[in-house]
């Protein structure tokens, strides 16, 4: 059979039945939207010290307060936030970095390709949290936004190494050499013709970049190389680790904050497994 | 009486509801008989080939009985089926590059293969068949990816034919190949079936005129169902049915030889097997449709084992 | 063969290149002047050690060297094994005090990633051909690798330590003991080695676990699985087929996770104040003392990179493509 056009797929159709990614969809929707509008309705900052010293949860104090009676739930509410915009942003670059790389290695071929699928291997060995340590070690100031950035650029070679592999088997398709004949570009022909026909994969690789960002995140935040000022989930863990609410049992202090990022990121796994499953019918047989 | 298949009905479940993929389908092959089975690509011939040895996990059995040497295959129950399975009936599959483990030695795959299914392997009798397809024993000392692809598919036609199957299918084994390779192909499986290493063959096949070389008898399928079925002779020299018609004047002496190309000369496409139309599933593309199409023509015998489904035919 | 391991190789060259440089180029061109800061914070903290500081820095960095010599004394600090000086526990140097570290982080490490490997591939592959144990195990391995790794050693140390009171949750062996080849200091080893090994175990294994399981489904849907089951064969021999070459994608995915694995043992290590590498760390950024954390970061490389190398030799081992030398390993 010739396909001179592109392939369209189907899936939406499917979209509504798939439960895990309604279940998916929803947990990080409610958190997202808890992270953006419950802020608004905390009438003091995340720091600052309001309440009674480590008192357990309360109706006053939802989460119970910290050793320096810091309110856990406004710092909770705030630190979901940081933990959405370092996902979003560190996840993001490492996409857009993957994504470019990945697509020019695949498409182009030939030397430009041994030369990116090189780069991308030695960045896929470097252990990235360590390097990670060492550059915010230096760093006299830190903030998310830095934080996110030097995130996003150690964390896209496998991204890349994926892309490149999709992109090379797309490259020989009869529509991509149709639109090379009539002339077109190449970012063109990757922008028009070879990302929508995987955009959910490309979909499905930042979602895993994004948990993945949140993840390193919170390790450098626990570490103690977390934003310098504000409040994030794996600052509070630090905190809590720090200020030894093991030992004294204020088990509110470190449960929400790992609890929320267990579940943000274990939602946008089983999200990617619906889309997974949407997308490949394969995997829904089982 | 090898292999009599009677009103066999084989559907696919999808999110959209059933396709029929077969709806319906009654032959029989003789012993010693070559049946080529020829259609367009979406018109069951394959869902046909596959369905009589292994049902994949969206094919359902709707209806219908197939029996081979007098025994009823259980073909609905995969299980029961193992009995026959490599036994009693056998297959070369459409992908017959990628039909071996790339992890295991083939010699060893053989050996393990035959031992899972109680029976041992005498190395003798499995070096003298590789010869008998050109195959030098070393190939059992590889790995598939050190073989060619041809080699690949005449390792499996050997695999397959081990334990001497009643009958054989061969699902489109040429469709990847070049010209010259293809006729190889077909007179390997000329060979199986006369040296006697299978006493009957369905060969499934989308290109007429190769199967013409081969076949003894030529099936052509349209929409999930025969639409006739004759001595390959009669089936190109004086073709029945509207649409066997159509598709061998489509074949140019030279050239191109796909029954898969679309039909240029025919308006339309087949119908949607998802919700197919009452009667006779060709009427809407056929030049000679009148009135009675609209009721299913019967798969009737117009000549000594010359079966055709359509009215005008009759 | 030759050429695959000569590639690996030359990439294993320049990634250690690029973490040397790395290494190099951080302290030296990051913004405002780290070393005077440096210099300045532990002129309070350890006036003894400034001395050692400058001296070793002014050697290294060479400040009225140019930059090419001063690179090329860093490589050659660097083969005389001279990783400076700590400043946390002066003045041992610091691959002492690295050498010192590596045994329990290795002993933490190798069991943990090597045992959930082995476990969470059997497992998934277990789990693949269950429906209701699908069903139920896989929402569970997608909690435990969402996890992040120092909060399940939290929770772990919470229940089973703080509130439970079964297990130690703090160093590698009892306070009250010295290092010494005993079964007392085993047995106390072992306790306080539990925790962290569970923590790292658990999340890993859900990971193996969810990845084989997914192998494990695209494989049985492989031409040769499809051939096998059109001639009848046992399920037996059809699973064993299926397994080893869903094997072959999660070693490739060890080498890939071997970054995440190590930060997940640092982190552990620090929960539970084991004195591995990622305790080091710890120490490290809060005491100020970058020729440790450099030395670790170095340290890990390598350990890293070696890791890499066994696994490329395994994969070769069990992949016979490779072997053919026809491509085939990622």
């Amino acid at each position: 059979m010739t396909a001179t056009r592109a392939p369209r797929r189907e899936a939406p159709r499917f979209v509504p039945r798939n439960g895990k990614l309604i279940a998916g969809l929803t947990v990080v929707l409610a958190f997202l939207l808890a992270a953006l509008f419950v802020p608004l309705t905390v009438d003091h900052a995340p720091n600052e010290y309001v309440g009674p010293a480590a008192a357990p949860p309360s109706a006053e104090y939802w989460f119970g307060t910290t050793t320096f009676g810091q309110d856990v739930f406004a710092q909770f509410v705030y630190g979901l936030r940081a933990t959405f915009l370092v996902g979003l942003l560190g996840g993001g670059l490492a996409a857009v970095i993957g994504m470019a790389v990945g697509f020019v290695a695949g498409y182009r071929g030939g030397l430009v390709d041994e030369v990116l699928t090189m780069l991308t291997n030695i960045v896929l060995v470097l252990p990235a949290l360590v390097v990670l340590l060492i550059v915010n070690a230096y760093l006299g100031v830190r903030d998310v936004g830095a934080q996110a950035l030097f995130i996003g650029l150690t964390s896209w070679p496998w991204a890349a190494r994926a892309i490149r592999a999709q992109t090379f088997s797309l490259r020989s398709r009869d529509f991509v050499d149709l639109a090379r004949l009539s002339g077109m570009r190449t970012p063109k022909i990757i922008a028009r013709e070879i990302a929508p026909n995987m955009s959910s994969y490309l979909f499905m690789t930042f979602i895993l970049l994004f948990g993945g960002a949140i993840l390193i995140a919170a390790s450098l935040d626990f570490i103690g190389l977390g934003p310098t000022e504000g409040v994030s989930l794996g600052l509070m863990l630090n905190n809590a680790a720090r200020w030894s609410a093991l030992h004294l049992g204020m088990w509110w202090w470190f449960v929400p904050p790992g609890a929320g990022i267990t579940a943000v990121v274990g939602a946008l796994y089983v999200m990617n497994v619906g889309l997974d499953e949407v997308f490949n019918p394969k995997l829904r047989e089982m | 009486m090898s292999l009599t298949v009677t009103d066999l009905r084989v559907h696919y479940r999808t999110a959209r509801g059933d396709v029929q993929a077969l709806d319906g389908v009654t032959f029989t092959v003789a012993d010693g008989e070559i049946v080529g089975l020829a259609g367009e690509s979406g018109s069951g011939k394959s869902t046909l080939g596959t369905s009589l040895i292994r049902l994949n996990g969206r094919m359902r059995h709707v209806g219908g009985t197939v029996e081979l040497d007098g025994v009823p295959l259980p073909i609905g129950d995969s299980a029961a089926m193992d009995r026959f399975r490599f036994r009693s009936i056998s297959v070369v599959p459409q992908y017959s590059m990628s039909a071996l483990n790339p992890t295991r030695k083939i010699g060893r795959m053989v050996a393990e293969l035959l031992a899972s299914r109680g029976e041992r392997l005498d190395p003798a009798e499995l070096e003298r068949r590789l010869a008998l397809v050109g195959l030098s024993s070393d190939v059992l000392g590889r790995y598939p990816i050190e073989l060619s692809g041809g080699m690949k598919q005449r390792v499996v036609m050997v695999v397959s034919t081990l334990l001497n199957p009643s009958l054989l299918i061969a699902d489109e084994v040429t469709s990847a190949l070049d010209v010259s390779s293809q006729k190889a192909v077909a007179g390997t499986l000329l060979g199986l079936r006369d040296k006697g290493l299978v006493t009957s063959m369905i060969v499934v096949t989308h290109d007429i005129s190769l199967v013409y070389q081969i076949a003894d008898t030529i099936a052509v399928m349209y929409a999930g169902r025969l639409a006739e079925k004759a001595p390959a002779d009669v089936v190109v020299t004086e073709p029945r049915h509207p649409y066997t018609r159509l598709l061998i004047s489509s074949l140019p002496e030279v050239g191109v030889r796909r029954a898969e190309r679309r039909l240029d000369g025919i308006p339309g496409a087949p119908p949607s097997l998802l919700d197919p139309p009452e009667g006779c599933r060709f009427r809407d593309r056929c030049p000679l449709a009148y009135d009675r199409c609209a009721e299913r023509p019967p798969f009737a015998e117009v000549a000594p084992g010359h079966f055709v489904a359509c009215w005008k035919a009759a | 063969m030759s050429r695959y391991f000569g590639r690996k190789l030359l990439i294993y060259g320049l990634t250690f290149f690029v973490a040397v440089t790395i290494n190099w180029m951080i302290p030296r061109f990051m913004p405002g002047d780290p070393v005077q800061s440096m210099l300045a914070r532990a002129n309070i903290a350890q006036p003894e050690a400034v001395e050692a500081m400058r001296a070793h820095y002014t050697d290294l960095f060479g400040f009225d060297l140019p930059l090419w010599k001063q690179y090329a004394n860093f490589w050659a600090a660097l083969f005389r094994g001279d990783l400076g000086i700590s400043i946390w526990l002066f003045p041992t140097p610091v691959t002492d005090v690295i050498a010192r570290a590596v045994p329990y982080t290795l002993g933490l490490l190798l069991p943990a990633v090597l045992l959930s490997w082995i476990a969470g591939n059997r497992f998934g592959a277990f789990a693949a051909r269950r429906k209701w144990l699908d069903n139920t195990a896989l929402p569970i391995g997608y909690v435990l690798t969402a996890t992040p790794y120092m909060w399940l050693a939290i929770l772990l140390a919470w229940g089973l330590g703080v509130v439970a009171g079964v297990l130690p949750v703090a160093g590698a062996y009892s306070f009250a003991m010295r290092p010494e080849w005993s079964w007392d200091f085993a047995g106390s080893l072992l306790q306080h080695w539990l925790l962290p090994f569970a923590s790292l175990f658990l999340v890993a294994f859900g990971g193996w676990a969810i990845g084989m399981r997914n192998m494990i489904i695209y494989e049985l849907e492989a031409d040769y699985v499809h051939y096998l089951q059109s001639l009848g064969a046992s399920r037996r021999l059809v699973r064993r087929y299926a397994f080893r070459n869903a094997v072959l994608p999660q070693i490739t995915g060890l080498a890939l996770q071997l970054g995440v694995l190590v930060a997940g043992a640092l982190v552990t290590e620090i929960v539970f104040s084991y004195p591995g590498l990622g305790h080091l760390i710890l120490q490290a950024i809060q005491n100020q003392d970058f020729f440790l954390l450099q030395g670790t970061f170095l340290f890990i490389v390598i350990g890293v990179l070696i890791a890499n190398f066994v696994i490329d030799v395994a994969y070769v081992v069990v992949d016979p493509r490779t072997r053919i030398g026809m491509g085939g390993a990622a």
